[in-house]
């Protein structure tokens, strides 16, 4: 295939991509905008194997076999709440290919008709270096972040001396670094350069806390796509560019939206320690508070006899998979006449969108789940609200208390509504560390236990 | 005149993408942000195009090796975030 027409291909998949983007702007069209993004990615592999200068197939087949197989397999037997971990894995492979492809490009820059050994132009070098440190970033951070979803490490913020200092030294020596690479095509400089940036996406998302995950994903998922772009521009692939850009801007987006959901600017999230001072501030007041506990029978009686419900579901209900329960549950409130609604907040979950899907999974029909601003203003008029697994998302000192640190957060106004009921395993703070006034309130009934189990037996008394 | 140079050339198309990327993300759905960014993390695979360039067309074992790691890593993303992605669609748009 010539090399125009091969650019020619190249276009058309770039189409297929954005109209794989577009199509996401309602679920209508979104399976529609799917097979476009197929269609994209198959026209794109199959326009590259066709190019005169790939000679043997061998190592491509077996490689899109193995890995498809890989893939395929996790994607089929993920459960929906292991979501966000899965998301991390995947971006750190986006990283590390990266990073293999610039080496490949390194050592026979022929193979991709980017010159000669020892004679790549130094801005395609320049371009690599780049694309090489942005890769084994999203690579390492990648890593930390799903071991941080998965539990594997804990999800509270790691700080220690001097991390802020160490990290922009570092950064600066990346760059230093890249720019000799560009000018020397010194391979010592070029594991430089990966070994540093490895490095470095580890301490950025190491201090990190488990609440500021969203952000955190879509960062990451927005790094991949400069990753992705960085080496387009090293081998002059427009197609590359163009993906590597539109996901850049995706994920650039979807942070800021989480950003906003928080209250926080981006730097305050990179900088991280959310949660490690408040607890301790916290611990100050450790006096407890008066409340009222209630059992599910009190909760499906006050349910069965309200009008309008409206469900606030957050990570904890995730971790208990009551997804299902829930849906059992609204299900059998409509049947008593009862309007039950959603309602989801922006940071909901451990990523953007997690809650929409978990719903979804549990078969809650779309037009029931309302984002925040469409349902903030009807907690008013609400008899209950029944809050399962959220917690800092609620929490009126986000409006009230100025020292908060959650202050200034967009919440919903579940205290609002007649009666609130509060699903929660004990009485301890959320991931914020910030204790919640709701809590307190005369109009508040706390439910102690899982999630799911609570489901369950709010079920079990309603069909008495 | 002399000739534009392929940096620049590149810059331009990065620039008009990095806004075309912006306007189209907008208009997603809140409620499908996961599977926007599970689709997102299957196109950004197209690194992949450098990967077979580097599998398929290298002389060197060594090079052929990177490019076969990254041959397979950017497959399981491709067809795992489209598996995936399509999976959370199909809940979407269930009958009940």
């Amino acid at each position: 295939m010539s090399a125009n027409l091969s650019a020619l291909a190249y276009l058309v998949s770039s189409i297929c991509f954005i109209l794989a983007l577009q199509g996401l702007s309602s679920a209508k069209t979104s399976q529609r905008g799917l097979t476009f993004g197929v269609v994209g990615m198959t026209l794109a592999i199959a326009t590259t194997l066709a190019s005169p200068i790939v000679t043997s197939y061998g190592w491509i087949i077996s490689g899109i076999i193995v890995g498809g197989i890989i893939g395929t397999i996790i994607a089929k037997k993920i459960q929906m709440t292991a979501l966000p971990q899965l998301v991390a894995a995947f971006h750190s492979l986006v990283g590390l290919a990266a990073v293999c492809v610039a080496a490949a490009a390194l050592f026979e820059p022929n193979a991709f008709n980017i010159g000669q050994v020892g004679s790549i132009a130094a801005g395609s070098l320049f371009e690599m270096g780049l694309g090489v440190a942005i890769g084994a970033i999203t690579f390492t951070g990648s890593l930390v972040a799903f071991a941080k979803l998965q539990g594997l490490v804990s999800g509270n913020p790691l700080i220690f001396k001097g991390q802020h200092p160490l990290n922009a030294l570092l950064g600066i020596a990346l760059v230093l670094i890249v720019v000799l690479f560009a000018f020397s095509e010194s391979h010592t400089f070029f594991w430089a350069i990966t070994g540093i940036a490895l490095l470095l996406g580890f301490l950025l998302i190491l201090p990190i806390g488990g609440a500021d995950m969203p952000v955190v994903i879509s960062m990451l998922n927005s790094y991949s796509g400069w990753a992705a772009a960085g080496i387009g521009f090293t081998l002059g692939n427009s197609l590359l560019i163009i993906t590597g850009a539109l996901v850049g801007a995706s994920g650039a987006i979807l942070s800021y939206i989480m950003c906003k959901g928080m209250n926080r600017s981006i730097i305050n999230i990179i900088l991280g320690g959310f949660g490690g001072e408040q607890s301790a501030a916290t611990q100050g007041s450790a006096e407890q508070r008066p409340y009222k506990a209630g059992s599910a029978e009190d909760a499906g009686f006050i349910m069965k006899n309200a009008q309008s419900v409206i469900i606030v579901p957050g990570y904890g209900m995730a971790v208990a998979q009551a997804q299902h329960a829930l849906r059992e549950m609204a299900d059998m409130l409509k049947q008593e006449g009862v309007q039950v609604r959603y309602a989801i907040h922006p940071v909901a979950g451990r990523m953007p969108g997690h809650m929409n899907v978990l719903l979804a999974e549990a078969n809650v029909p779309y037009e029931d789940v309302l984002e925040l601003e469409e349902i903030n203003r009807d907690f008013g008029v609400a008899d209950v609200a029944f809050v399962i697994g959220a917690n800092d998302v609620t929490n009126p000192a986000a409006k009230t208390d100025p020292k908060s640190p959650i202050f200034g957060m967009p919440i919903l106004d579940v205290e609002k509504a007649k009666t609130v009921l509060f699903v929660k395993r004990s009485m301890s703070p959320g991931y914020a560390g910030v204790d919640n006034e709701l809590f307190y309130k005369d109009n508040t009934l706390m439910l102690f236990g899982d999630a799911k189990k609570m489901c369950e037996e709010v079920i079990k008394s309603l069909g008495d | 005149m002399e000739l534009i140079s392929p940096f620049i050339i590149g810059l331009t198309v990065f620039v008009l993408a990095v806004f075309v990327g912006y306007y189209v993300v907008w208009k997603v759905t809140p409620a499908l942000h996961s599977p926007l960014m599970s689709v997102t993390n299957a196109i950004s695979s197209v690194i992949i195009v450098g990967a077979v360039l580097a599998a398929g067309s290298a002389q060197d074992l060594v090079t052929q090796l990177f490019g076969f790691a990254a041959v397979v890593m950017a497959s399981i993303n491709i067809f795992g975030g489209f598996v995936v992605t399509r999976r959370m669609l199909e809940m979407f748009n269930k009958k009940k």
